[in-house]
């Protein structure tokens, strides 16, 4: 099933892995992305992550269907974390079952860098010696061209 | 008394009526709901006019606002757009600032 989400609770990664696998699928990828201790050479205390949640919804649904459509397969499981999240806290998990490993990494990769250039969702750093700043990111880009 | 049907009375079709203004629902996030101090804002604006034209009208509020970007990402009813898309009565435009997920 090509499943995807946008939350505010826990990301359980064993729940997120057991959407995808198949009988005939020999490799399963999961990427997880962890909140660090430091960014820049600063100490981190925690990430605020917030998002346009409607549309980060339908952009993640999206994101999961075309990698799924790339990897040929239909077994790709995908969510998002919103809210405050500590250091070592999981803020997003994909996973993706195929019968090769290529298309199973390749599909997972795929998902989390058009995370990163599509989804609407933000994050305030918050540090132990300093207040609390939105971190720069990526001008989006709309599938299939450029936007603004 | 007579016995003639009533007579038709077409209701006018969307193309006839021009010039009303519309309202549209802005949504700012992240940095831009700090600059501006708020995170949704009605704008009422001439029928068929740009996104551009919302960012125009924010920033000439001042203050805060000021300080928005004259040209952003932004996105009308969830999908990605463009500062020349028109817009229409109900829409929802969000200014999307870089985003960072992941």
């Amino acid at each position: 099933m090509i499943w995807s989400a946008i939350t505010t609770s826990p990301i359980d990664t064993r729940e997120v892995l057991s959407r995808v696998g198949a009988e005939e699928d020999g490799a399963v990828a999961l990427f997880l992305g962890i909140v660090r201790n430091s960014n820049g050479g600063r100490p981190v205390s925690g990430m605020e992550y917030e998002g346009y949640a409607e549309m980060a919804r339908e952009q993640l649904a999206e994101i999961a269907g075309e990698a799924a459509e790339r990897a040929r397969t239909d077994r790709v499981a995908a969510v998002h974390r919103l809210g405050a999240l500590a250091v070592g806290e999981v803020s997003v998990a994909i996973a993706v079952s195929s019968p090769h490993r290529a298309q199973a990494f390749d599909a997972a990769r795929y998902v989390i860098e058009q995370i990163k250039v599509r989804l609407p969702v933000w994050k305030r750093e918050y540090y132990l010696d300093r207040d609390a700043e939105w971190l720069d990111g990526q001008v989006p880009v709309a599938h299939g061209g450029k936007v603004g | 008394m007579s016995g003639g049907r009533p007579p038709v009375v077409r209701a006018p079709r969307a193309t006839d009526v021009r010039g009303d203004p519309v309202d549209v629902t802005v949504l700012l996030f992240a940095a831009h709901r700090d600059l501006a101090g708020a995170d949704r804002i009605v704008v009422s604006l001439p029928d068929r006019a740009t996104v551009a034209a919302v960012l125009a009208e924010l920033r000439g509020r001042g203050g805060g606002w000021a300080a928005l970007p004259e040209r952003a990402a932004v996105a009308v009813n969830r999908r990605y757009a463009h500062m020349e898309t028109e817009l229409a009565e109900g829409d929802e435009v969000a200014l999307i600032p870089p985003v960072a997920g992941g």
